[in-house]
């Protein structure tokens, strides 16, 4: 069930450059379902299951790692100092309930300071005593993240801090379940490090090699009061790439997708947006270049502690997918 | 080879050949095999003494250092000048340097404070505003000296100081080609590449060349980093301080240090009794970023001998501190 999957994979620790904990519930999760999976220098985990004859090899890739903040100094009171991994400001971390890798919990609050705080200003208090007590339970380069409270919020949305991009890693797990003998090899790479600008599905990429490759992730939102734009909104259908800042999608490849949809009555968006980037950049630009394109789960509050999604596009994306991999390409 | 003698030779960015050819001196008496890819990166290869079960290990340092490139001359004979490399502007005022292959003598110049209005005082100058002086009368004069496309250098002496200190230019990272001159010298466990790469300071152009070519189980760049243990800078930003020992990082900006194999140096280094300090901070960058983001990645760790006003004519080490990178880049070829 897509749903329990989700929440499964919500609640592992696996901020980027410690995805270790995600890759392994996943393999849990696809046990005896694939053909083989393994984990590569970068962590990243690759699931392959094969394909008919003549059928094209696609990768998919879901980056398995969630922002975080890293320890870099301890102060003699005690108290933490960190600086951000992947894309979070003192905004949306200010005062929030934290955890390490070991479980230790913690806030984190930002000094108020006269000028613009920074990263600098942060600091994380897990009650220690002092240095030698903090010492004792977190050591420098530790890294915490935003600790796990997944909710409904109604019938169909989900809001959890690591929405970003766990929801996709369940839709690959859930494409490796569910589809049996596809026309098309799907490799399925669990990525790590793409918050700090796609680092493990690149190489992963050009280790697999594939004929097309498909990022999977969120994307921004434009259904809230202050906000109307990208033209995205939650519960309309899965966003097929136009562009972003990192990728123009190969047009062959996003007209495939978009068939796939047409043809299953399936609701999609076309997203075009101004910002952000996802894993199929990384692999569209490897090798001598592969064909790509990313399949988005509009989000709203993306980077925060509350990411909220629809399940009804995290439906409309998974048939999407399985439409996809084994559709003549 | 001496750290003095490598410091005191001149190699930009693009410009490494004076160093390049002093390490394959040395390096060609002692290794199984050395060579100079397209790059320009010379590529040493020595083989394990273990029988069998060896890895492949590439240690890695970068040749250049920062330097200035002339771009044109004003009408009254000053040279314009530009960063290769990040130089701070606030440290390049009144500094010697040498200009061009016949090293011509030279000072950057700038407004005496006399002329100075209270406005000027309080602006930094830019390279726009900054240039070389070599005593030319005219433009096509500097320009004869010094046409466009001339590197110039930092002119400062390596000299001794302190405990155990030196002040020198060009420490970054130069430092980390002494550390693999001297392990070249010994027989190692495992099997090691020991790559001294080009154009570290532009963006690790020339590691992703090495990175491509050339297969191995992990990766340990040796570097020179940031010590913020001075003035008014309070201990949690410092980074990592002179004479605690070679810095350990566990991110960068560049990349994340491989997990697997930073335990597995901080294991060795334990195990050993090596004198480290983790590096406190996730700021900077260098060659592991290449290693990471090239085919299909290696495992990479940073370990940094902490330097004081990097990037500038006087850094500052602490000879402990490359001893203890040396023991610990050791200890790792021989124990991974």
């Amino acid at each position: 069930m897509l749903l329990e999957t989700l929440k499964t994979l919500l609640s592992v620790y696996g901020p980027t450059g410690n995805e270790t904990q995600v890759a392994e519930a996943v393999k849990k999760i696809v046990a005896g379902k694939v053909d083989n999976a393994k984990v590569d220098v970068m962590g990243n985990l690759i699931i392959e299951k094969k394909g008919q004859e003549g059928g094209k090899k696609i990768m998919f890739s879901a980056h398995m790692d969630h922002i975080g903040m890293v320890v870099t100094a301890i102060e003699k009171d005690g108290f933490l100092r960190v600086t951000n991994v992947g894309g979070l400001g003192t905004k949306m971390t200010d005062t929030r309930h934290v955890v390490f890798g070991n479980g230790v919990h913690g806030v984190a609050v930002c000094q108020p300071t006269k000028d613009t705080p920074g990263m600098a200003q942060m600091f994380i208090d897990i009650g220690a005593e002092d240095k030698e007590d903090a010492e004792k339970r977190v050591s420098v380069g530790d890294v915490c993240v935003f600790a796990n409270d997944t909710v409904m919020l109604g019938s169909n949305r989900v809001a959890a801090p690591a929405m970003d991009d766990r929801c996709a890693c369940a839709l690959l797990a859930e494409l490796l379940i569910q589809v049996q003998n596809p026309r098309n090899t799907i490799v399925a790479v669990f990525s790590t490090q793409e918050e700090v600008g796609m680092r493990g599905a690149r190489p992963a990429a050009y280790a697999v090699n594939p004929d097309i490759g498909i990022g999977v992730d969120v994307t921004g939102w434009g259904d809230t009061p202050e906000v109307k734009y990208p033209d995205i909104k939650l519960g309309k259908g899965a966003g097929i790439k136009f562009m972003d800042r990192s990728m123009i999608s190969t047009p062959w490849v996003r007209d495939a997708l978009i068939a796939v949809a047409e043809k299953g009555k399936i609701p999609y968006q076309r997203e075009v947006l101004p910002y952000g980037g996802t894993d199929g950049a990384a692999i569209q630009q490897t090798r001598g270049g592969i064909p790509s394109c990313t399949i988005s789960i509009p989000c709203r509050y993306v980077h925060s502690a509350c990411e909220v999604i629809d399940m009804r596009d995290m439906d409309s994306a998974l048939e999407i997918m399985k439409g996809f991999v084994n559709a003549e390409l | 080879m001496e750290l003095n003698k490598l410091c005191e030779l001149n190699g930009a960015p693009g410009d490494e050949g004076a160093v390049r050819n002093a390490i394959m001196a040395a390096a060609s008496k002692v290794c199984d095999d050395v060579r100079i890819d397209k790059a320009g990166n010379v590529i040493a290869f020595k083989k394990g003494v273990k029988k069998s079960g060896r890895k492949h290990i590439i240690l890695n340092a970068h040749m250049d250092e920062v330097a200035f490139i002339s771009v044109g001359a004003t009408e009254d004979g000053m040279i314009r000048i530009q960063p290769v490399g990040g130089i701070d502007p606030r440290v390049c005022v009144s500094k010697h340097v040498t200009v061009g292959e016949e090293k011509v003598k030279g000072v950057i110049g700038a407004m005496a404070i006399h002329l100075q209005s209270a406005a000027d005082r309080q602006r930094v100058l830019d390279f726009d505003n900054l240039y070389v002086d070599i005593g030319a009368q005219s433009k096509d004069e500097a320009l004869g000296a010094a046409p466009e496309g001339t590197y110039i250098y930092f002119d400062s002496k390596y000299e001794k100081f302190g405990d155990g200190c030196v002040v020198s230019k060009a420490l970054d990272d130069r430092v980390g080609c002494y550390v693999m001159l001297k392990l070249l010298q010994e027989s190692t466990q495992n099997d090691v590449t020991y790559a001294f790469v080009v154009k570290e300071e532009i963006g690790c152009r020339g590691a992703r060349a090495a990175a491509f070519n050339t297969k191995a189980d992990a990766v340990l760049v040796l570097e020179g980093t940031t010590a913020g243990d001075m003035g008014n800078v309070p201990e949690v930003s410092q980074v990592c301080r002179l004479g605690k020992g070679v810095a350990v990082s566990f991110m960068d900006n560049g990349s994340i240090v491989t997990r697997k194999l930073y335990k597995s140096v901080i294991d060795i280094a334990e195990k050993n009794g090596c004198h480290y300090q983790i590096k406190e901070a996730a700021t900077g960058g260098n060659d592991a970023s290449a290693y990471q983001a090239t085919a299909d990645a290696k495992a990479t760790c940073v370990l940094s001998v902490p330097c004081r006003y990097i990037h500038g004519p006087s850094s500052v080490v602490k000879l402990s501190d490359v001893e203890d990178q040396l023991t610990l880049a050791r200890h790792v070829v021989n124990s991974l």
